[in-house]
């Protein structure tokens, strides 16, 4: 097994219920560092509720975990400082320019003024976005909203960034460009854990686990997965696993 | 039919899910009402009264003693003369009757906190009264329809005015806005569904609910708070339903103005609430404001039904003599429905 | 470190409030409408009570009696009709406020005169009432000098204190910075809260190590400075247009805005904290506001509410920083001797901040 200190996120018996209602239900696993960790599921699987947990948004009901070395019941702050998050909805102020929600956020991470310049900078060649950093983030385009959300979450390089469904109704070519930049805060050694229901977003996962109806059903990589089921495609596992779920919108 | 039916449906699904606004929207209106009739009013009925004498006479001990007993008074005692101003300055007492005898006749001074002007003259009236309590004694007074003096009757009207403006006119444009904002009224659009059918569904249930409070609210007006209840009672009926309609389409010309929901509220609380409260003659006489003032009341729909419901509700006049409040209000909620009705159907 | 996330998060809240197309309007239209219009409006002052005159006597008398009625200020002598039912029907057209019934012989008799006032307006009727009571007696009694009857002499002198023009306007406008404080230390902040619950932004905030109490006061330091800023332009209203100066410490009132800007935004953050909604806050925040609005002494006098409502005003903070401002501004009452008004006050704030820091939750 891998050294314990090669563990970003781990995880053993996470439930959280709301009510008589089972949101995530005694899931338990690793995630090792930099590794890109995918989180599949039909909507109402409970990905985003499991997510909220690991970023210390909402409180299991049960069930431990430690996130970048801290106590996901207990030290909460904590974490809050080692990751970033993306949520599903978009979630940057509309009203602020792009300039002025980057510096915002890196103000509030605690970097110093010199890092917030030279590491604007440097987000800002690499998103391309070098012509609207004035702009109103309400008056771009989708597509360029999620990289900045995205950058936005990695401003302060966390060791882990959250990014839930971050894909969500972006055209194929950004989605294209929208992983590349995943990629390359895995290989600056970002431990990357992201939700998505696009199955062939999950074949470029290192590791995936697939949830149904709140629990975990499968967890492997993907040539593993397929291989176990003697399938093809990411998208024959997805069905079979998937096939006796009870919950889905 | 059927779709204006599941429409209907669908919006009344929506009120009753909001439990915490359905409960302020039911109680709102019985508190307003419990405390405009027995908490708040602007009648001047306890007088903290002090006596400065420099000599105890029967003249004095009378005045102490009228003082004492009077239901308008509360006889805070003897005080010195220079308690006078540190007590008036505390808000201990709001005057202060001085007797100076000087041998035959016993001259006397009020001082009185002015700062209340209005409670400043009926504290001067109540007292003089008390004083010269003979020389005046051939004028008769009676008051006419609220005998008593209460003003409880008269903010019951205003009450009405502005809980329909705040349940028609907020919560229909706020939802309206909301389904605009949240695109689910594209949806309606595209559909076949007729603009009108659309328009309908969304204000049957408030209207519905606006129905319930009036019956809660008239209930509560005829019982609790003693109204005389009489023939015009269908025709305060009949005008608060106009009313009810004349809001809704006030709610219906705020939705199609603004985009947002914070737009909403505060245009509806900033152009609405406010001249409600302020210019609709509810706390303040309309008479009493200024020409220009008066003018703009005009265009305030409550200004008109307040003085309806008055004169229906209080002084049990008959239909024909609110006929010209209801003609402007008929007529305010016809061009209102016209003009919404064609900036819908342009959009579609 | 502190200081500088929250520099950086006023800085949003600043560009935010500049960018929303409601907000900077509502700061200066505010203070114009609250103190221009309302000292206007908000006014018992009886001034054109409608008489109308039942005159059966048709003598000299009766008709000094109608003229001088007339020639007083407060009243207005609309008609002189022949019979009761005239006159009544005046009333109920709303056309006439009182009715004088001069009976047949009441020149030769001097018996009864009747004055009967429309009660629909209770306080109109009563003063109405008051008015043509006096300006009747008055005609009497100079008439009895005249004819060299005994008159009751009695030398009187009435002395106004604090407000000697008897102007209703200088009662209002210190209470009306209430109605300010109100809106924009109670209502802005807590439709600004729900507003970022609504578009997720607060989110964004939640996941971030920075406190929540750094967060709230990003929120509220701005208007907090808003509302000294406007209560401000009050006073300098107040001071230019009406010509009402406060006689006590200024400083005083700027502690008591200070407090009641403490308990307005407390109880505005613990609002949004609970709705999920804009139109549960705004509902919510109404009813405490029509609540407030009445209950504390700003419109009609709390000495006239019965006593169990008498009691419920301590509920009501906003009734002492009403009677704070009216001392200062028109009696020059000192801060010691406004302590217990001022202990109130500080008592309520601290319970609607700390219930606004308990019920502000970064985790659910």
């Amino acid at each position: 097994m891998t050294n314990k200190d090669d563990i970003a996120i781990s995880v053993k018996g996470l439930t959280k219920k709301f009510g008589q209602f089972t949101a995530v239900d005694h899931i338990t696993f690793d995630v090792r560092k930099g590794e890109i960790f995918g989180f599949l599921g039909a909507n109402g699987a409970g990905k985003t509720t499991a997510m909220r947990m690991l970023c210390g948004l909402s409180y299991p009901t049960s069930g431990s975990g430690s996130i970048a070395g801290f106590d996901v019941n207990t030290q909460g702050e904590e974490i809050k400082r080692h990751i970033g998050y993306m949520s599903q909805k978009f979630s940057l102020y509309g009203d602020l320019s792009v300039k002025q929600n980057l510096r915002l956020f890196s103000t509030i991470y605690g970097m110093s003024d010199r890092e917030i310049k030279t590491r604007m900078d440097e987000v800002m060649k690499q998103l391309d976005m070098e012509s609207m950093a004035d702009a109103r983030v309400k008056s771009i385009p989708v597509g360029w909203r999620q990289k900045l959300a995205f950058a936005t979450a990695t401003i302060h390089r966390p060791e882990i960034v959250f990014l839930d469904e971050p894909t969500g109704g972006v055209d194929p070519v950004t989605r294209r460009r929208f992983w590349e930049l995943i990629y390359q805060a895995s290989s600056e050694g970002m431990t990357v854990f992201v939700t998505t229901h696009y199955l062939d977003e999950a074949e470029y996962c290192n590791r995936l686990s697939i949830m149904v109806d709140g629990k975990i059903a499968a967890l492997d990589t993907p040539a593993a997965l397929k291989e176990k089921y003697h399938v093809a495609t990411m998208d024959e596992v997805f069905r079979i696993v998937a096939k006796d779920a009870q919950r889905s919108e | 039919m059927n779709i204006l039916g599941s429409l209907i449906k669908k919006e009344a699904i929506h009120i009753v899910r909001d439990r915490r606004t359905m409960m302020i929207t039911l109680f709102m209106p019985l508190v307003l009402l419990l405390l405009f009739g027995f908490a708040i009013s602007t009648e001047v009925n306890d007088v903290r009264v002090a006596l400065v004498t420099d000599r105890h006479t029967d003249a004095s001990r009378e005045i102490a003693q009228a003082f004492a007993v009077n239901s308008y008074f509360t006889f805070t005692g003897l005080a010195s003369e220079e308690d006078i101003t540190p007590l008036l300055k505390q808000g201990k007492i709001d005057a202060a009757l001085v007797l100076r005898h000087d041998g035959i006749r016993t001259p006397y001074q009020i001082v009185v906190d002015a700062s209340n002007p209005t409670v400043a003259q009926a504290a001067v009236a109540y007292i003089s009264g008390v004083i010269k309590k003979n020389s005046s004694d051939i004028i008769i007074t009676r008051t006419l329809y609220n005998p008593q003096m209460k003003s409880s009757y008269n903010f019951v009207p205003g009450t009405l005015g502005m809980i329909f403006i705040l349940i028609c006119a907020i919560m229909t444009s706020v939802s309206i806005v909301r389904e605009k904002e949240t695109g689910t009224m594209d949806l309606l659009l595209v559909s076949p569904v007729k603009p009108i059918s659309i328009i309908i569904g969304k204000l049957i249930p408030y209207f519905i609910l606006s129905c319930v409070i009036l019956a809660i609210m008239l209930t509560m007006a005829y019982t609790v708070l003693g109204l005389p209840v009489s023939d015009t009672i269908i025709s305060v009926i009949g005008v608060s339903l106009l009313y009810i309609v004349l809001s809704l389409s006030i709610g219906l010309l705020v939705s199609s103005i603004v985009s947002n929901q914070v737009s909403a509220l505060i245009v509806s609380a900033m152009l609405f609430m406010v001249p409600v409260i302020m210019l609709s003659g509810m706390i303040f006489p309309v008479d009493n404001m200024p020409v220009v003032l008066q003018g703009i009341s005009c265009i305030i729909p409550a200004r008109w039904y307040i003085a309806a419901m008055r004169k229906l509700m209080i002084q049990q006049i008959e239909f024909s003599g609110v006929l010209k409040e209801v003609i402007i209000m008929a007529g305010m909620t016809v061009l209102l429905l016209a003009v919404q009705l064609g900036k819908f159907n342009a959009k579609k | 470190m502190k200081l500088r996330i929250l520099g950086a998060l006023l800085r949003k809240e600043i560009v935010m409030m500049r960018h929303n197309p409601i907000i900077p309007k509502m700061i200066i239209g505010l203070p114009i409408m609250a103190l221009l219009i309302i000292p206007l409006v908000a006014s018992f002052d009886v001034k054109d009570v409608q008489v109308v005159a039942v005159d059966n006597d048709h003598s000299q008398l009766s008709r000094r009696i109608i003229s001088d009625m007339d020639a007083s200020h407060e009243l207005n002598v609309m008609d002189v009709v022949g019979t009761y039912d005239e006159a009544m029907d005046m009333i109920e057209k709303g056309d006439a406020d009182v009715i004088l019934s001069i009976p047949p012989h009441f020149s030769r008799d001097i018996s009864e005169l009747d004055v009967e006032a429309n009660g629909v307006n209770a306080t109109k009727g009563m003063l109405g009432m008051q008015y043509v009571v006096s300006s009747a007696a008055e005609t009497l009694r100079q008439t009895a000098v005249e004819e060299g009857r005994p008159v009751d002499e009695q030398d009187s002198s009435v002395i106004y204190r604090f407000n000697p023009t008897l102007n209703f306007r200088h009662y209002m406008i210190p209470a009306l910075m209430v109605f300010l404080i109100i809106m924009i230390c109670g209502f802005l902040p807590a439709l600004n809260l729900v507003s970022e619950k609504e578009t997720g932004t607060i989110e964004a905030m939640n996941v971030t190590p920075v406190s929540r109490t750094i967060f709230v006061l990003s929120k509220l330091i701005p208007f907090w400075l808003t509302g000294m800023l406007v209560v401000t332009v009050g006073m300098i209203i107040g001071r230019v247009v009406y010509g009402v100066v406060p006689m006590g410490n200024i400083g005083s009132i700027y502690l008591a805005t200070i407090l009641l800007s403490l308990v307005m935004s407390g109880l505005g953050v613990t609002i949004a904290n609970k709705s999920a909604t804009m139109l549960q806050t705004i509902f919510v925040m109404f009813a405490f506001i029509i609540i407030f609005q009445l209950m504390g002494g700003l419109f009609t006098p709390i000495g006239s509410m019965p006593d169990w409502a008498q009691y419920i005003t301590y509920a009501v903070p906003p009734r002492f920083f009403n009677e704070i401002m009216r001392s200062i501004y028109l009696k020059g009452t000192s801060l010691a001797e406004l302590r217990g008004q001022f202990l109130w006050l500080t008592g309520y704030a601290v319970l609607a901040l700390g219930t606004a820091a308990l019920t502000y939750r970064k985790r659910s």
